[in-house]
């Protein structure tokens, strides 16, 4: 989809120099929301690809990223492992995890597969927080170190680790956005229209979407192992229906089946989070507000809003 | 084990299931006629409880406080319905969003009404104590609960299975073109389910504020168990709502008796193998 919209590749090529341009001057709190917001968007970005793409809306999408984040979290303070094997195993157990839920949710449609991706993803939370032997329960696992890449520059510094979540972030949208411009991703579009027509059409429905799912789930875990080295902190909080609907919110606000849009909403919302829960205690309250609002006002995203403005 | 341990599991997890019954089966009918997927159900819940707890620091009728929560916790779900969720039919992903919003809205006003701290619903006194029989004894106030969902559940198999009013809903769940078509008031009678469903929630968060307690947090925690009830049962159906309600209410007690640690993971390893055999629940219809 990208590749055919030489619009969005040139902006975000444009918007990724801008900010590593602008970065060594920004004070370290922007910084770190930036970094938040880079890592998020790759969460966003992963869910586009079910729910924008394929028209699949999980509902318990913070499972992949939590399953990541917490193998890497154990594997750092437990065995003192490497960037390599971390990331390795990471997107391996998210992959496996999204394989096997996959198994079961991709039989079901619409508001069926909308539930039983909740309650599979509240399957992660409850062992996030009752197997308190391997993931520390309630109390979350902490003092995930940053990852020693045997670069001159030390990614516990915001700058590095910055530029470090920026590659990965470009790395990600690059290949996400191969993939949905693939004639496989096509498909996935093709099934999002019309599932019965794709399949007298021959294709595989079952197959792709599974393969969709297991994709979105990597993605996440993705995200999931980034965000462990970022926040040096793990707990069932990332892994709970908030974190997986938030995902979600991100992805309407920015757009669904535009890759862009929602990484443009994690952003807004990461931002928005931080800096209304300086001003206010009450952040929930507006972030509540803001759910209502994108639904009754920009429905169909920011990134439909502006299309129809423009058109 | 020993008989006693299974008896005493049976009974927790028979009367934990019947709490979830009063929680479930208006998540069910509002989906059944309406098709939403309601996020806040679980604030309902929670919404009740507290509702409930000021009533009994007032005026320390236990009776009283089920009332009022019922009552403010339906008008709340009227509100909602009328003003908002009718907006969006057939927008799945709308209602979620949207339902989610109102969900993080009233956990932030609990809040700021109620604080942080963890409360109890006094237990009546007549329903203090336990019964006895032999070795055993069973808390009279589980008993009570069970007593209550049995009374709903037979008051609301009544209400549908052999009214007027019923057959209408029952219609409306069918197909609700058809029935609007046919001269039936399904915007008036998906208010009217809709409240209903929030009003038996909020009557289940004062009476399981008196054996869970009153939390924030609450809301999230019993949303799950009542998604789950429903999955497993069938969505819009009542029969479906009974026994989902029973075995998620006994799977989740001998989980959490016998696997502590994987407690979560013995409620929904089942409900994932039924939905394998069965995608629509054990009484739905695709």
């Amino acid at each position: 989809m990208m590749l055919r919209r030489p619009g969005a590749v040139a902006g975000v090529a444009i918007v990724a120099i801008l900010v590593a341009a602008v970065a060594p001057w920004l004070p370290s709190y922007p910084l770190t929301l930036l970094t938040q917001a880079l890592i998020v968007a790759i969460l966003a970005m992963s869910l586009d690809v079910l729910l924008g793409f394929t028209g699949l809306p999980s509902l318990g999408h913070a499972a992949y990223f939590g399953v990541a984040a917490y193998a890497v979290a154990i594997l750092t303070t437990e065995r003192q492992a490497g960037f390599l094997l971390c990331l390795v195993v990471g997107l391996v157990a998210a992959a496996v995890a999204a394989a096997l839920f996959g198994l079961i949710a991709i039989r079901a449609t619409g508001t069926y597969f909308l539930m039983i991706t909740l309650a599979l993803g509240m399957v992660v939370w409850g062992l996030a927080f009752r197997w308190v032997s391997l993931t520390k329960g309630d109390n979350g696992i902490s003092g995930v170190p940053r990852p020693d890449l045997g670069l001159p520059w030390s990614l516990w510094g915001p700058l590095p680790f910055f530029y470090f979540s920026l590659a990965c972030a470009l790395v990600a949208i690059v290949l996400l956005g191969l993939i949905v411009a693939s004639p496989f991703g096509m498909s996935l579009k093709g099934i999002r229209e019309s599932e019965s027509r794709m399949r007298t059409l021959g294709y595989n429905v079952w197959l792709h979407k599974y393969l969709a799912f297991i994709i979105a789930g990597t993605f996440a875990g993705f995200s999931g192992v980034l965000w462990a080295y970022y926040n040096g902190f793990v707990s069932p909080v990332d892994v709970q229906l908030v974190t997986s609907v938030e995902t979600l919110l991100m992805v309407a606000l920015g757009g669904p089946g535009t890759l862009v849009g929602p990484a443009a909403g994690a952003a807004v919302i990461v931002f928005l989070k931080n800096f209304v829960s300086v001003y206010t205690k009450r952040w929930l309250l507006i972030l509540g507000a803001v759910y209502i609002g994108v639904i009754l006002f920009a429905p169909r995203g920011l990134a439909g809003a502006f299309h129809r403005r423009s058109s | 084990m020993s008989s006693e341990f299974w008896i005493i599991q049976t009974f927790n997890g028979l009367s934990y299931g019947a709490l979830l019954f009063l929680l479930a089966s208006g998540l069910s009918l509002i989906f059944g006629v309406m098709r939403v997927v309601n996020l806040a159900h679980g604030s309902y819940f929670m919404l009740g409880g507290y509702v409930g707890l000021s009533v009994v620091w007032r005026t320390g009728s236990f009776a009283a406080a089920v009332v009022a929560g019922a009552v403010a916790i339906g008008l709340i779900g009227i509100g909602m319905e009328r003003l908002f969720l009718r907006r969006l039919p057939g927008q799945t992903l709308g209602q979620v969003l949207m339902t989610i919003g109102f969900a993080l809205i009233f956990q932030d006003l609990a809040l700021l009404i109620w604080g942080g701290d963890p409360y109890s619903i006094p237990v009546p006194r007549f329903l203090q104590g336990a019964v006895r029989a032999g070795e055993l004894s069973f808390p009279s106030y589980r008993i009570f609960i069970i007593v209550v969902a049995v009374v709903v559940a037979a008051l609301l198999w009544l209400a549908l299975d052999r009214t007027r009013v019923g057959a209408r809903i029952r219609a409306a769940v069918d197909d609700g073109e058809m029935a609007q078509g046919v001269g039936i008031n399904v915007p008036v009678l998906s208010l009217a389910v809709f409240a209903l469903g929030a009003s038996l929630a909020a009557a289940g968060g004062v009476i399981g504020g008196a054996f869970l307690g009153v939390y924030p947090g609450a809301d999230f925690e019993v949303l799950p168990y009542a998604f789950v009830v429903v999955i497993v049962g069938g969505l819009g159906s009542l029969p479906g709502a009974m026994v989902g309600s029973l075995l998620v209410g006994l799977l989740d007690n001998f989980g959490k008796a016998l696997f502590p640690e994987l407690s979560y993971f013995t409620l929904f390893a089942p409900m994932a193998l039924i939905l394998a055999l069965r995608p629509t629940g054990l009484f739905g219809r695709a």
